[in-house]
């Protein structure tokens, strides 16, 4: 007897695998070569679409999405210009190791290769900054790319992975099956440290007499911030967190020293400097963090624990190098600590503890409390307080990013959401718009600059239709604040076009977009109008604070050198 | 110093795009790239010589690893091996010089695989070191082309890389 078994159009395969993966929200853009996978979408209600008004905007709020749920974030656009504009997206995702996985349209098969209209070689142009990509070449592949495509942008480093689907692959008709599981010969990431390496690393750290725990990024990807918390009140030794660590650790705690690096703090830099054993986990050495190599932690050995071995030794040479997850290394470090029933020597380390007090006391992040003119530093501290610390915090790039870093303490990982390694302005917005529609009840805030936010200004638009009250804190220097401040440094103040002229009226254009808009001048109305603005749960509300113009941020290490050479504010350089 | 990694490699498309652009996009330097499909051929093994310190090959091994479709990779070099590139040599050979062209084929071990009344056409195998003693030992002016195919290595005794 003949089995009849249904067929579908690839299109519809497409929505079912979605559904199937548990995508509840795509962000994307509609064009010719994802018109049969929009109709598609449009018969159903499982999974929701947020129209963008750019792709660049799709791929940032995507990601916003991933860094705050843990889990991938979904792009959907149509072929040539539509793959070009999220390129930025794609770039910056990868630099942070976020789980993306981005939807290509692309011109039917027959005429890949031709120069057809809206034709761009997505895979050639996505390779550099994608972690995998795939063409799908025929429908009945094209369930068990889409779930290899989840799978290797979730396991291991995560990162963004593209599929790039033909049109007619969207119309060809292929019986439906998703796979459960994924077999892949040439792809299996180590998750689980070597036991000898362990315990090597166990035996240096007992021994440190002034050691330091360094993590990043990968606490938060791997979401092991409990475990590191234990790790770290186990053993009392400081911690400091990258850029994209904070949160990691509960910035709150006495144990944390904040932030390091180029615009870290005075004591985890000097801490660092000093130590004799470095535990660093889920952290890369990037050049901002470590300053000049010739200088970075001189004395100390290090043991660097990364799911990615090629980010292991690549900066700096490391003592005890452990491949594998930061969760399933930690759990396997505390339980080694507590077999051996020893702990670090009190004594020493109280006389590290003392040390470091004494760094603490120089004040780094202090800053003009006594003036009118509102100090950005001020904007974040009223804002950190008003919200109880508990909201999500997305950022551009530039000083506003730097003092939001600074002066937000995250308790919780997952709330600050950044560009650390591509550094893109114009992703906060977009951002923001991801973590909100993930997240629609809870305080979503954009610590931004003026520079910054017009670049993916346009996301207004999508704010409003689908009711996300994002509060965009500006911090309005009328500058290119830090490209003003390098230039104030190291070209002799010659301000080569980075000062932001012509500027919109930015309550005008938020009230355009059918938001609210407000403009805070002084420091006494700071307060008021964030409590204002934080009460208005149901609105947008673009606060425009115009800030002192000539703040820098401080402590400061100038490029080429070390975590000791630290600058002050001019009126307090140290000795 | 120089090294020779092979690796075995998923054999689709673009594959050997991401093995090249890698090398592009890190700066690490090729000195040549061969790639064939194996007795399997949904699996390419590609041998690829390259230089660097110790570091920089650390790095270029992680990397490679670290690409989706290498299923698996060894430097060669780290252990005694053996080595083979293809070489065919298109020189005029007219007069008094085809006798003098025939003895150093004879003493390289190489063959002539195509003659004319004025060209031979040289096949030679061997490491690129003996090849290149052979360009060197031809009057210039004599050569016509030159064409290699990069190396080729293999492991020696039991040590192998397969899946
Ligand atoms: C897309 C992009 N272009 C250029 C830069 C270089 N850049 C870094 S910070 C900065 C100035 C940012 O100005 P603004 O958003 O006003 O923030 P501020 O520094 O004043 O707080 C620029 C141009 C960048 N990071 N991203």
């Amino acid at each position: 007897m003949l089995e009849v078994t249904e067929k579908f159009r690839g299109a519809e395969i497409f929505v079912r695998c979605l559904k199937d993966e548990g995508v509840d929200y795509i962000f994307g853009y509609p064009g010719g070569a994802v018109l049969h996978i929009y109709d598609a979408l449009y018969k159903q209600d499982a999974v929701k679409h947020i129209l963008v008004r750019h792709e660049q905007g799709a791929t940032h709020a995507a990601d916003g999405y991933a860094r705050a749920t843990g889990r991938p974030g979904v792009v959907l656009v149509t072929s040539g210009p539509g793959v070009t504009n999220t390129i930025t997206g794609i770039a910056t995702a990868y630099m942070d190791s976020i789980p993306l996985v981005v939807f290509t349209g692309q011109v039917p098969t027959h005429l890949i290769g031709n120069d057809a209209f809206q034709e761009v070689d997505a895979i050639g142009i996505t390779r550099p900054c994608v972690k995998h990509n795939f063409l799908v070449e025929n429908v009945n592949d094209l369930a068990s790319v889409i779930k290899k495509a989840f799978y290797i942008a979730t396991t291991g480093r995560p990162g963004p992975v593209v599929v790039d689907i033909p049109k007619d692959v969207t119309a060809d008709l292929a019986e439906y099956h998703y796979p459960e599981t994924v077999e892949m010969r040439s792809y299996k990431p180590v998750t689980k440290g070597h036991p000898g390496q362990i315990k090597k690393a166990v035996a240096l750290i007992l021994a440190a007499k002034r050691a330091m725990i360094y993590t990043g990024g990968g606490i938060v990807l791997d979401n092991a911030a409990g475990e590191l918390i234990e790790f770290t009140r186990h053993l009392g030794y400081p911690i400091t967190n990258t850029l994209m660590g904070l949160g990691a650790y509960p910035g709150t705690d006495p144990q944390f020293i904040g932030m390091l690096g180029m615009h870290g703090t005075y004591e985890a830099n000097m801490a660092m400097h000093h130590c004799d054993v470095l535990i660093a986990i889920g952290a890369r050495f990037d050049d901002r963090v470590t300053g000049d190599l010739k200088h970075f932690c001189p004395e100390a050995k290090i043991v660097h624990i990364d799911v990615d071995p090629s980010s292991i030794a690549k900066n700096v040479p490391v003592a005890v190098p452990i491949v594998g997850g930061a969760g399933s290394v930690l759990r396997d470090l505390i339980k080694a600590l507590h077999e051996s029933g020893a702990k670090p020597d009190q004594g020493v380390l109280a006389a590290w503890w003392g040390q470091i007090k004494e760094w603490q006391s120089v004040d780094c992040l202090r800053y003009d409390r006594t003036t009118e003119v509102i100090k950005p530093q001020y904007v974040i501290e009223q804002l950190y307080e008003l919200s109880g610390g508990d909201a999500y915090i997305t950022s551009d790039v530039g000083q506003h990013q730097m003092w939001a870093a600074q002066f937000y303490k995250f308790d919780q990982p997952r709330r600050w959401i950044n560009s650390g390694g591509l550094g893109t302005m114009g992703f906060g917005l977009p951002a923001a718009l991801g973590v909100q529609v993930a997240f629609p009840d809870h305080l979503v805030a954009c610590i931004t600059g003026e520079a910054s936010l017009v670049m993916c200004i346009q996301e207004l638009s999508t704010c409003l239709q689908y009711g996300l009250p994002i509060k965009i804190i500006n911090l309005n220097n009328r500058y290119m604040g830090m490209v003003r401040q390098w230039q104030e440094f190291f070209y002799d103040r010659r301000y080569s076009h980075s000062y932001m002229d012509a500027l919109p009226d930015f309550i005008k254009l938020a009230e355009s977009f059918g938001h609210v808009g407000m403009r805070i001048e002084k420091t006494g109305s700071v307060r008021p109008a964030l409590k204002e603005a934080l009460g208005m749960k149901e609105r947008l509300v673009l606060m425009d604070f115009i800030t002192d113009q000539t703040e820098n941020v401080y402590p400061m290490i100038a490029a080429g050198k070390g975590h000791h050479e630290m600058h002050l504010s001019p009126e307090r350089e140290l000795a | 110093m120089r090294r020779i990694i092979s690796i075995l490699l998923e054999n689709e498309a673009g594959a050997l795009c991401r093995v090249a652009g890698l090398f592009s996009a890190r700066a690490y330097n090729i000195e040549s790239l061969t790639v064939a499909p194996t007795e399997d051929p949904s699996v390419s093994r590609l041998t690829l010589v390259t230089g660097g310190s110790d570091e920089i090959i650390e790095q270029i091994t992680k990397q490679l690893n670290k690409l989706v479709d290498v299923i698996k990779l060894m430097d060669l070099s780290e252990s005694q091996h053996i080595e083979r590139e293809l070489m065919l040599v298109k020189v005029s050979a007219a007069g008094t010089a085809r006798e003098e062209l025939k003895r150093l084929v004879d003493i390289f071990r190489g063959r002539i695989i195509d003659v004319t009344n004025t060209i031979y056409v040289i096949e030679l195998t061997g490491t690129s070191e003996k090849l290149d003693a052979f360009v060197n030992g031809l009057d210039r002016k004599l050569i016509v082309e030159v064409v290699r195919s990069g190396v080729s290595g293999i492991a020696r005794g039991e040590k192998s890389l397969r899946i």
